[in-house]
């Protein structure tokens, strides 16, 4: 007589430690195939994780087993056309026909690669590693939009739905054991009394017709208090509190002027992605303004972004200023955590470097959680930089960073962004 | 046939879709056949499990629990991969060497396939566990669930203690070696015995000494012998990890538990590994003979039987060498073949029968195969029982690869002259001796640096695969001293070929 059990409820995920584990001991190598793996998402691809490859030979579990060479017997079924003593060319690749049962199979040589797909959680896990926002404080002002409902204890009068069943039975108990004890217990010690005087030999008859008398008020007295009143009444109470602002609205500035060539194009792109990707895990929606420029700035959508091909000269402030608008129409209301990036090549008309820096002090930042630059040549620093660097000494939500190629990105972003404590061990 | 009449002499519901009072219905049915054929089982605890629990248990090398280590963790993200992608199908049923025997039933199969995998779990796998030699006398199924329920904690108790890493180099190190934490020849309940009779000689040549001692009456330094020095271990140890938790100088107490872990669980799988094509090929033919006499006694539908047939089949396939398909033998068909065989041999025996195989020809075949399953292991079933009829039906051939020679050459082919060779070729494929490398603890320097010395014995030249360094350095971070690795030649030469930590690196 067998015995069935039903396990299908049973907690699925026994072996997510085993696979924890797993990854814990390859993080090196799966770090290295995320930070390859950034170059290929769309800046606002969130949902999906990433597939990770890790070579063979780094996981394989080394064991002693045969290795090629020396005299092998093997049997195989099908036999279509030899007869003993037939000679076969030895097939190109060492291995005999095919792999003869329980041999070989720990070459490690069928597959090179390790595949396997981590989810998006574990993905930005190991991406921003360490990593966290700097001057992270949550907005939250008058006009704050969102209220979450939460238990604020009890009261004593509500609607019946949020009667508290339990709580008004407790306060009942109490009530009727407050209101009755003294005199039950006086009714107890008539009992008593009354006990004694029965069993007593002598002649008590006007006694105890008193006494039977006062234990008949007593115990009316104690039934007329009744099992429940509205005064025992509880009903659960429920407040509203403000709900801290959780949007961040992402500004992405780039130089589109003819010195920016595809490849630094493709450069900022990545960091634009890591900056989503990251302040996507803080905030619960992120929006994502890109601005480009030349001489003048436009707003455009994120293929336009990258992919526009435009020519002539660089004026920087036109984009700063209109970010600044863009700031002011609609994000002005403080419930947004506001972020800047800007990526350029560092060229610009040298007489609007110091309206840049007018700008970004006296409007920019003061309403900016962070704000990073990066500029991404080979040449040396033109009159944007050496403006951009002062301002950075002077404000610590400021960032100017020098990139010369893609591989700089993924460190240079790391060191932005990298945790106080981190830095400080 | 000594069946006893089916209960309920009605059709039994056909699905497609299941439920638990039908499985009942099913299992008892099959369990009242079973016992008609002598099927003598533990008791049976079938589980419903979803696929994603099946991978789990995959992961886990098929045990319900198992204590926690990453490679469960690559094996695990390994099956979850190939499934997602299709590449593979996951197995109908995983049965557990257990008493009770454990089994576990994919969600969703057909009420077909769940009648399937029952006979052949519950009943099949189930009563080869229990009658089986190799089983009978190397594992413990009353016990191995507690003991996998202790492993779990101690290892979980020692990653708290001394950190997570430290268990995992130690476990890692006992994973290179598993296959070598057996004891092949010597069997489990013998050792104390052995033991008791070493020690007490030990006693005995001790005494003798002190009384040869006494009675010499000769000076000595008269003839000054070169002194053997005392080898250790006296005879070659083929169970490295026994040895290095009996021997290895500087484990800690814990360390060697957990040596002493994986040595069990390692011996725990060692009758599965040595009796694949039995095992299969017993549950196959008995779910074929069970789900048949239900076809017989009209329990079942045409429909249950046409869709039995399907699987059946293609379980039992053997595709052949040229094809896509091919990936050796499969036990499946093998061991289907040989045991159906046995049988017709027993029923309806040839002259050739008579000629080949005269001690089973026209016995009893419930008997007889019974005797097969209880008494023979892969290699020495195949030696005994594969019949030249068998030999034609899979068209066998063996080929002889040298690789000192620029071709192979067909040795043997499905005729009379080559059905002993092929025979003695396929069963020696089986022998497990031959497909692990004959590697036994040779050495240990006492008396000087303490290096442990291993030596391998090739069979037929065959060298030892490159991992043997990695495996080696594993070796070391057990025995903690030098460690080589050496090869004896034909010639009786010696070889080092491995060795850590590596001479030219400091």
């Amino acid at each position: 007589m067998a015995h069935f059990i039903d396990r299908r409820l049973n907690s699925k995920g026994k072996s997510t430690i085993n696979r924890q584990r797993f990854i814990k001991r390859y993080k090196q190598q799966i770090k290295r195939a995320v930070s390859d793996a950034v170059g290929k998402r769309s800046v606002t691809d969130v949902e999906s994780g990433e597939q990770i490859s890790i070579p063979k030979r780094d996981i394989s579990e080394p064991i002693f087993h045969t290795g090629k060479g020396g005299k092998r017997h093997i049997v195989h079924p099908g036999n279509d056309q030899f007869t003993a003593g037939d000679k076969i060319e030895r097939p190109l690749g060492g291995e005999g026909q095919g792999s003869g049962a329980g041999e070989a199979s720990n070459e490690g040589e069928g597959q090179d690669e390790f595949v396997f797909s981590i989810s998006k959680d574990e993905y930005l896990n190991i991406l921003f590693e360490d990593l966290e926002l700097p001057n992270l404080q949550k907005n939250q002002f008058a006009q704050v939009t969102q209220y979450e409902t939460y238990r604020a204890g009890y009261q004593t009068d509500g609607m019946p739905t949020n009667l508290d069943i339990v709580r008004s039975l407790k306060g009942s108990v109490a009530r009727r054991i407050a209101l009755t004890a003294a005199d039950k217990r006086k009714l107890g010690e008539l009992e008593e009394e009354l006990r004694r005087l029965r069993e007593d030999k002598h002649e008590n008859t006007l006694h105890i017709l008193a006494i039977e008398k006062d234990i008949a008020a007593l115990k009316a007295k104690i039934a007329k208090v009744p099992f429940i009143d509205t005064f025992d009444l509880r009903f659960k109470n429920y407040d509203t509190r403000p709900l801290p602002s959780s949007k961040a609205v992402m500004f992405c500035l780039m130089d589109v002027s003819g010195s920016m060539d595809q490849e630094t194009k493709e450069t900022a792109k990545r960091f634009y992605i890591l900056l989503y990707l990251f302040l996507s895990r803080t905030y619960e929606n992120v929006e994502v303004v890109y601005i480009r420029h030349h001489t003048q700035a436009k707003e455009v959508d994120e293929n336009e972004f990258f992919y526009s091909q435009e020519t002539g000269g660089t004026i920087v402030s036109s984009a700063l200023k209109l970010m600044k608008d863009i700031i002011n129409e609609r994000y002005s209301d403080g419930a947004w955590n506001i972020y800047g990036a800007q990526a350029s090549d560092g060229d610009n008309w040298a007489d609007d470097s110091p309206k840049c820096g007018d700008l970004l002090t006296n409007h920019l930042l003061p309403a900016c959680r962070y704000y990073t630059y990066i500029e991404i040549t080979q040449r040396p620093h033109q009159s944007l930089w050496k403006i951009f660097d002062a301002v950075s000494t002077a404000h610590s939500n400021f960032i100017c960073k020098h990139i010369e190629s893609q591989a700089d990105i993924y460190p240079a972003f790391r060191e932005l962004f990298k945790r106080a404590d981190a830095s400080a061990r | 046939m000594p069946i006893q009449a089916a209960s309920s002499p009605h059709k039994l519901d056909d699905g497609p879709d299941w439920n638990f009072d039908l499985l009942l219905q099913y299992e008892q049915e099959i369990d009242r056949i079973a016992r008609g054929f002598k099927l003598d089982t533990y008791p049976n605890q079938i589980e419903v499990i979803t696929a994603e629990q099946m991978m789990d248990a995959y992961a886990s090398i098929g045990m319900p629990l198992n204590y926690t280590h990453w490679s469960f963790g690559k094996k695990f993200i390994q099956t979850e991969q190939q499934y997602k992608r299709g590449q593979m199908g996951l197995a109908y049923e995983i049965v557990i060497n257990s008493s009770p025997c454990i089994a576990y039933l994919m969600e969703e199969n057909t009420v077909t396939m769940q009648a399937l995998v029952m006979a052949h779990a519950c009943y099949g796998h189930n009563s080869f566990s229990k009658g089986n030699y190799l089983f009978k006398t190397w594992t413990d199924a009353s016990s191995i669930i507690d003991y996998l329920v202790f492993a779990k904690n101690y290892i979980a108790n020692c990653e708290q203690k001394y950190g997570i890493n430290e268990v995992e180099n130690i476990l890692d190190s006992c994973h290179a070696l598993m296959n070598f934490g057996v004891d092949r020849y010597k069997r489990p309940q013998k050792i104390s015995l052995q033991e008791e009779k070493t020690r007490q000689q030990e006693r005995e040549a001790y005494l003798q000494s002190q009384v040869n001692e006494l009675w010499r009456t000769l000076p000595e330094g008269a003839q000054k012998k070169q002194a053997q020095p005392a080898r250790f271990p006296e005879e070659p140890q083929e169970n490295l990890l026994y040895f290095i938790e009996k021997n290895a100088p500087l484990l800690e107490p814990w360390q060697r538990e957990i040596v002493r872990i994986v040595r069990k669980v390692s011996q725990y799988f060692y009758p599965q590994k040595q009796t694949q094509v039995m095992n299969e090929g017993w549950a196959c033919f008995w779910h074929y003979h069970i789900l048949n006499q239900m076809y017989d006694e009209k329990l079942v539908s045409d429909r249950f039987m046409m869709e039995f047939l399907h699987s059946h089949s293609s379980v039992v396939m053997q595709p052949e060498y040229n094809s896509p398909y091919y990936s050796g033998i499969n036990p499946y068909a093998l061991g289907f073949s040989m045991f159906m065989d046995i049988k017709r041999v027993c029923q309806s025996p040839t002259e050739e029968d008579y000629y080949y195989l005269p001690s089973i020809a026209g016995k009893d075949w419930l008997e007889t195969v019974h005797f097969a399953m209880q008494n023979f292991k892969d290699e020495s079933f195949i030696s005994q029982f594969l019949s030249p009829k068998i030999i034609r039906d899979f068209k066998l051939f063996a080929l002889e690869d040298d690789t000192s020679k620029s071709f192979i050459s067909v040795s043997a082919i499905h005729d009379e002259k080559g059905y002993h060779t092929i025979k003695e070729a396929l069963s020696a494929q089986y022998n497990l001796s031959n497909l692990e490398p004959n590697i036994q603890v040779y050495n240990v320097d006492i008396c000087g640096d303490r290096s442990l010395t291993l030596r391998y014995i090739p069979q037929n030249d065959i060298p030892l695969a490159n991992s043997r360094q990695e495996v080696m350095r594993h070796l070391h971070r057990l025995w903690k001293f030098d460690v080589r690795l050496e090869q004896e030649h034909p010639d009786g030469k010696t070889e080092v070929i491995a060795q850590c930590p590596h001479p030219e690196s400091p």
